[in-house]
């Protein structure tokens, strides 16, 4: 299989910056629509695309996921479409790692073990599971055995002895929590927060560390940039392509995107 | 401490959250064996919740059944009108223990919320109970209990605005304020230590249950009998027989408009495995896994997952467990009434219906211990609405 993980990331670091991830609500507002929005926001210089898998109750998000994830069901997007549509996405953007970020019990329905002889074949490059902490993470032990990584998620509140355990067998990068709280756009990140993420990325290496929850903007984007491999921008996306604004979303890409390659 | 009973339970949560499960379990360990804690716990549950309960022959009712000599736990007598008290009583000493000055709680009901608010109170904690905004409108007074007791309640809009959304919303808050709160769960699910703490602490009614049927009959029960939503006062009562082979022991799910209508909150009886609020068990959701809102008269019982364990004990057959309908349910809550002067939760109604079944399988010598969860008061409205949609 392809490392599409590792050339992004090898890419980036050449270019001297990190990695733009942008995650999407799949079928918000409809699977058509997220579909075209995927090859716009890769357009747009998304270099890596979570595909969020929207669930009934997601504990870990914030209110603007929350919505788009029940427009999607409204919709009906099911796992199953969203793997299609993800087999798509694949043949038309050969070199772009796609995540299935999703929570756990729609992963458990669908089966792990199919889900383990699906996602390589689709090309889906890694899983992230929000409610599968290191305490349960071997449910997904065949998908790591078909060659998908696992990515990790670590937050402030975790000590180094644990997030030692938790990257360890551990493959892609590691997903950092910038704080302790659900998903969302935040006016400002906590001071401390480049200097956690020097010493995550110092722990975690040579898996690279990506920064997620709470970026906003290109400017908040930028000031983090020197100290993570990559950047995940969620809600900020979400919001407006939930509001039937999608050109709002790319522009926000397009310009963190220019933003990043320039800082 | 095992996290797991079988397959079913776990730690199903954020990474966020670990480190926060991790040390409470260190803790409730160490209070758990520590004499002082205990001694509190023991004294406050005797004193400021009245106990031990009753457990009270109801005579009028065994006539009526003509069987089994049918006994109620009487946990509609404790402070507060519910078995809740037990586990926030335990759950607040643990808090104060480890620091926290703030709990949050969801409710259904709201009978856990205002155990959570009567707690908090007590202890001069501040509290925030999240409640379903369907749930707010409909169990108003309880809503009033609890900002009457200096709680504020949080109405949660988010989702089908019901129980399973009030507890998304606890976890949420709770992942951004955990180092000053604690979460106070109100029944056996939810992520370990939580399944195991809340049965430690609700298992004060089956050890009471025991004593007090061998000291008035001088023999076990034939059968014991309790209502599951989540399986918190079920639990209570079953860890106090589960060493007890010849007791047989039976969980009430609630059937709703009948499990066929798909209206029910049945989780063993109607659903499926799958993950939910941090713990692998039986869960009413649609082949795609997505949890679906659990339908029943008792909004107590109105919960799409059910305690981790009660899965385990269900495929083991440790545990029987059946479903009674809504009719079934008011029916029992009027029979009571009018017999013995007892007006039971809908809750309890459940399992008083079971009991009305089993009964007649018995004969007088044999006893059934029914597990009276809640008192009705709360209920009248719900009761009158149902009732006058009936009569439509």
């Amino acid at each position: 299989m392809k490392d599409r993980l590792k050339n992004t990331f090898e890419t980036c670091r050449r270019e001297n910056r990190p990695a733009l991830v942008i995650y999407h609500t799949i079928g918000c507002p409809t699977l058509e629509a997220s579909e075209r929005d995927i090859d716009r926001l890769i357009e747009a210089g998304a270099d890596i695309i979570e595909l969020g898998v929207p669930f009934s109750d997601p504990m870990a998000d914030g209110p603007v996921i929350q919505n788009a994830g029940q427009i999607a069901l409204r919709n009906g997007a099911t796992l199953k479409k969203i793997l299609s549509l993800a087999g798509r996405l694949r043949e038309r953007h050969p070199e772009t790692p796609f995540i299935l970020f999703s929570y756990y019990n729609v992963l458990f329905n669908h089966g792990v073990n199919l889900l383990a002889e699906e996602l390589p074949r689709l090309g889906i490059d890694g899983v992230l599971a929000v409610d599968l902490p290191l305490e349960e993470r071997a449910e997904l032990a065949p998908v790591a055995q078909s060659g998908v990584a696992i990515i990790p998620l670590l937050s402030p509140a975790t000590p180094p002895e644990r997030a030692k355990q938790v990257i360890s067998g551990c493959g892609g990068f590691v997903y950092y929590i910038t704080v302790c709280g659900v998903t969302g756009a935040r006016k400002e990140l906590p001071p401390e927060l480049p200097a956690r993420l020097d010493a995550m990325r110092k722990l975690s290496a040579p898996l690279p560390v990506a920064a997620g929850f709470g970026i906003a903007s290109p400017e908040a984007a930028a000031q983090l940039a020197p100290h993570a491999d990559a950047l995940v921008i969620g809600s900020a996306v979400t919001g407006p392509i939930a509001a039937g604004e999608p050109e709002k979303a790319f522009e926000l890409v397009a310009a963190t995107a220019k933003l990043l390659r320039r800082a | 401490m095992n996290s797991h009973y079988g397959i079913y339970g776990g730690q199903y949560i954020a990474e966020t959250l670990m480190p926060t499960l991790i040390e409470l379990e260190k803790q409730y360990l160490i209070a758990r064996e520590d004499p002082v804690f205990l001694r509190e716990m023991h004294e406050l549950l005797a004193d400021y919740v009245g106990r031990e309960s009753p457990l009270y022959r109801a005579d009028r009712l065994t006539r009526h059944c003509g069987g089994a000599t049918i006994y109620l736990k009487r946990e509609d007598l404790n402070h507060t009108g519910a078995h809740k008290i037990n586990n926030t009583i335990g759950q607040a000493l643990l808090a104060r223990r480890m620091g926290k000055t703030r709990l949050i709680a969801e409710t259904g009901a709201g009978m856990h919320g205002v155990a959570t608010a009567t707690v908090a109170a007590l202890f001069g904690m501040s509290c925030d109970v999240f409640m379903g905004a369907v749930d707010v409108k409909r169990q108003s007074v309880n809503v009033e209990r609890m900002e009457t007791l200096g709680a504020r309640v949080i109405p949660v809009t988010t989702g089908s605005a019901t129980l399973k959304d009030a507890m998304n919303e606890a976890i949420r808050n709770w992942v951004a304020t955990a180092a000053g709160t604690f979460y106070v769960i109100g029944t056996v699910a939810g992520p370990h230590p939580y399944p195991a703490m809340v049965r430690e602490f609700q298992s004060v009614i089956g050890r009471e249950s025991r004593r007090q049927i061998l000291a008035k009959t001088g023999k076990l029960p034939a059968e014991v009998i309790a209502c599951v939503g989540g399986g918190s006062n079920a639990m209570g009562m079953f860890a106090g027989f589960l060493d007890d082979r010849n007791v047989k022991l039976t969980g009430v799910e609630a059937a709703g408009r009948g499990i066929a209508s798909g209206l029910h909150a049945a989780s063993i009886n109607g659903g499926r495995v799958g993950v939910l609020h941090g713990c692998k068990t039986y869960l009413l959701q649609t082949d795609d896994g997505q949890v679906v809102e659990a339908y029943s008269v008792s909004a107590g019982l109105d919960y799409p997952g059910v305690g981790p364990e009660h899965s385990f004990f269900a495929d083991s057959g440790k545990v029987n467990y059946t479903a009674i309908d809504d009719d079934e349910a008011i029916a029992a809550f009027d029979l009571l009434s009018h017999l013995e002067g007892i007006i039971p939760a809908l809750e309890s109604s459940h399992a008083v219906a079971e009991a009305l079944r089993a009964a007649p399988r018995y004969t007088r010598d044999e006893a059934i211990i029914v597990c009276l969860s809640g008192r009705g008061d709360k209920d009248m409205e719900s009761v009158r609405k149902y009732k006058e949609s009936k009569n439509k």
